[in-house]
């Protein structure tokens, strides 16, 4: 077969796509979307009945992929690190029902943040819940783990993690493609009836029994062949080095062999018989991890009574942020080269929402109606407009996870703070902030919902959006009074009736919901573009 | 042989879409390659980059050392500086274009900027609208900076060309037309320095 060009998240996509997968389920997330997105796009996929549609969160998407595998199908599973909390409560439970069908989840972590909120590492998802990591070190492999995840998945019937990281995600190299796509597996039912029962006395079982997994999921880190173990003389440093750490590592000794042992690790649990084998043979140990300190602190231990154990613990290495091959080389005590220092006068370029964005209207009327509320009332979500946050609309005072603009704004109104106002996009509407508006009614709070609907996923890139066309028949459904249901055109020339709206919601002592409605441009201009194209 | 490649500029200006003509070019010619990229926030107005990698050896890091970047190509010259410590001190070029893409309001005082691409010993300054102009393609740009640093690649101006055409093609023969004479434009800087 021909080598293609594919970004880390198109090689998983068309190795699930190759290995049989029967369906994707995702919600959008940086660095995660392209893999969903592949497979949308994908002729082939189309051709094999592959479902792939966006969910309506990580939650539901997992539990529709767990349920598919129930059937005896592959399924996928997709997200950004943090994704993986909303999907917590199903990730951890379906480790204990274990898989039928193979079963993966994919965390695309985001170290340094580049798109997110914070740099969790998922490897302590998989640890929490004892079940399989596979961490990719390359585009080559991230295709082929995936073939194995899912013969993984079906061999001991547990659900794998594969964990990525955004290099790994957003980075293009060539792969080859396996001789044959295999064919998708039939329904086949689980063979114990009561596998997916989570009653406590069959849990217990099933808890006992995934335990007892750990061993040949050792053995099997020990002898399929991602881990390697490459032996080198001089023995004063034994690496470790996980997922892409082993590409900065190399990078190093471009021209020259690496002089000291090397435990390349791309599949967990830990191989302790390799990882014995370094200890024992090696002065000190490096941990190379993208990601948080999980296997240094392991190896280390609590009382930290071994040998020495440099990694990000000790400073070796920064605390946060990326790995790259300087800072690998400088945790090697190896000259490494310098450019030239940035100048001076170099000013920051952050993002900022675009020119025409409904956003910048709906922020300048609800700017303009809480001048005379004073600062810290308006409680905002995650997305673009997010954006709001910077000068020159500073309209915005929270941004913590999907959904929490509704409760926090709630919960600040049962405080006493008056009045309060959360801001929150239609996709992160029907994502996580539905069951809080829900909490507002219930409890009738006086809060003003502001439901900015621009008809789409704008900040990972335009994906549909499951609010799209139902945002009024939820919200009167949760039991807004649809009095207060009011929806405003985000547009320059509206701009005085909307501030008037606003205010009005503002003064109500209950639950009102406001629609800022108006399509993403964007969005809008790939509609246009497409159209023409279909021309 | 090997070159190590920085794109950058602002989201919207074209960095990505330059990154993945080399890409294709270099694959055409059976060389290694890996290409980091920005997506997702930053891709909103911010700076934008995307480390590229050639060689015809096998490849082990996706983002380039610092201090062994071969060239910086930018189509916006406070862009270009933003990436300094990843240039080579000895070796490394810059290849920009000289009007700047300003979105915030702490731009600072263009010829301090300028003076600052100058600094570095190897660099093309050059105003690549008004080449993109003189060519009709008035958005291509990120095609004549391209096409400058193009003498730097050691990739042949064909096998560019082809990239575009196999890229642009479902676009029509008059972008992709547009985008190959851009692209010679900047070649044709590049050659009279």
């Amino acid at each position: 077969m021909d080598k293609l060009l594919l970004l880390g998240d198109e090689a998983i996509a068309q190795g699930a796509i190759d290995a049989g997968l029967s369906g994707v389920f995702a919600y959008p997330g940086t660095p995660s979307t392209e893999i969903t997105e592949y497979i949308q796009d994908s002729k082939q996929a189309k051709e094999l009945g592959i479902r792939s549609n966006w969910a309506a969160n990580e939650k539901t998407a997992m539990e529709a992929a767990l349920g598919m595998s129930y059937a005896g199908k592959r399924a996928m599973f997709c997200c950004k690190h943090v994704g993986i909390n909303v999907a917590a409560d199903p990730f951890m439970n379906s480790a204990i029902t274990g898989a039928n069908g193979g079963l993966i989840y994919i965390a695309a972590d985001d170290p340094s943040m580049h798109s997110s909120q914070d740099e969790q590492d998922s490897r302590f998802y998989g640890d929490f819940a004892l079940i399989p990591v596979l961490e990719p070190s390359n585009q080559q492999e991230a295709y082929d783990m995936v073939h194995y995840g899912f013969e993984l998945s079906e061999k001991f019937h547990v659900p794998v993690m594969m964990r990525i990281t955004t290099r790994m995600a957003h980075s293009r190299a060539g792969v080859v493609r396996k001789e044959s796509v295999k064919n998708q597996n039939k329904i086949t039912l689980p063979e114990k009836k009561n596998q997916f029962i989570l009653l406590p006395a069959n849990a217990r079982v099933q808890y006992r029994e995934l335990l007892a997994k750990q061993e040949g999921l050792i053995a099997a880190s020990e002898n399929d062949g991602f881990n390697k173990y490459i032996d080198g003389k001089d023995k004063s440093i034994g690496i470790v080095a996980c997922g892409i750490s082993y590409n900065y590592l190399m990078e190093n000794f471009r021209d020259s062999e690496c002089p000291y042992p090397v435990l390349k690790i791309s599949q967990y649990p830990m191989p302790e018989k390799l990882l014995n084998k370094l200890y024992d043979e090696c002065e000190t140990i490096l941990v190379l991890e993208e990601g948080q300190p999980l296997y240094e602190r392991l190896i280390k231990g609590l009382l930290n009574k071994g040998k020495q154990v440099k990694g990000r613990l000790d400073g070796s290495i920064p605390r946060t942020g990326e790995l790259s091959p300087n800072l690998v080389g400088k945790a090697l005590g190896m000259n490494v080269k310098e450019g030239f220092p940035v100048p001076e006068l170099l000013a920051p370029r952050p993002p900022k929402l675009c020119d025409g964005c409904p956003h910048i209207d709906s922020y300048t009327a609800l700017n303009e109606a809480m001048k005379s509320y004073g600062e810290y009332k308006v409680f905002a979500d995650i997305g673009c407009y997010t954006l709001g946050a910077l000068p020159p609309l500073k309209a915005i005072y929270t941004t913590v996870d999907m959904g929490a603009s509704i409760t926090m704004a709630k919960g600040a109104a049962e405080a006493d703070l008056r009045p309060t106002v959360a801001v929150i996009g239609d996709s992160t509407f029907t994502h996580s902030g539905m069951t809080g508006l829900l909490d507002c009614v219930v409890d009738n709070v006086p809060v003003t919902v502001m439901i900015l609907d621009n008809g789409i996923t704008g900040m990972t890139g335009s994906q549909k959006s499951s609010a799209t066309g139902r945002i009024e028949s939820i919200c009167q459904g949760i039991g807004v009074d649809p009095e207060h249901i009011r929806v405003i055109n985000p547009l320059p020339s509206k701009l005085e009736e909307n501030i008037k709206v606003i205010q009005e919601e503002l003064e109500y002592q209950g639950v009102s919901v406001i629609i800022p409605r108006r399509e993403c441009i964007v969005w809008a201009n790939k509609k246009r573009k497409m159209a023409k194209k279909a021309k | 042989m090997k070159i190590d490649i920085i794109l950058c500029g602002v989201g919207g200006m074209g960095a990505l879409s330059s990154a993945a003509i080399i890409s294709k070019a270099a694959l055409s010619m059976g060389m290694y390659m890996k290409q980091a990229e920005t997506h997702g926030m930053s891709q909103r107005g911010g700076d934008v980059q995307s480390h590229l990698r050639l060689s015809d050896q096998p490849i082990a890091s996706d983002l380039i050392p610092e201090g062994e970047c071969d060239i910086i190509l930018s189509v916006e010259p406070m862009e270009a500086l933003r990436y300094l410590p990843f240039l080579n001190r000895e070796t490394g070029w810059i290849i920009t274009n000289q009007n700047p893409f300003v979105n915030i309001p702490n731009y600072p005082d263009l010829d301090a900027v300028l003076g600052e691409v100058k600094k570095i010993k190897n660099h093309i300054l050059f105003d690549a609208d008004a080449i993109a102009k003189e060519v009709n393609n008035p958005i291509g740009t990120n095609m004549v900076v391209l096409g400058a640093a193009s003498k730097y690649l050691r990739i042949d101006i064909e096998k560019l060309e082809d990239a575009v055409r196999s890229i642009f093609g479902k676009k029509g023969d008059a972008v992709v037309d547009a985008n190959i004479s851009a692209l010679r434009a900047g070649r044709a800087v590049a050659d009279k320095m």
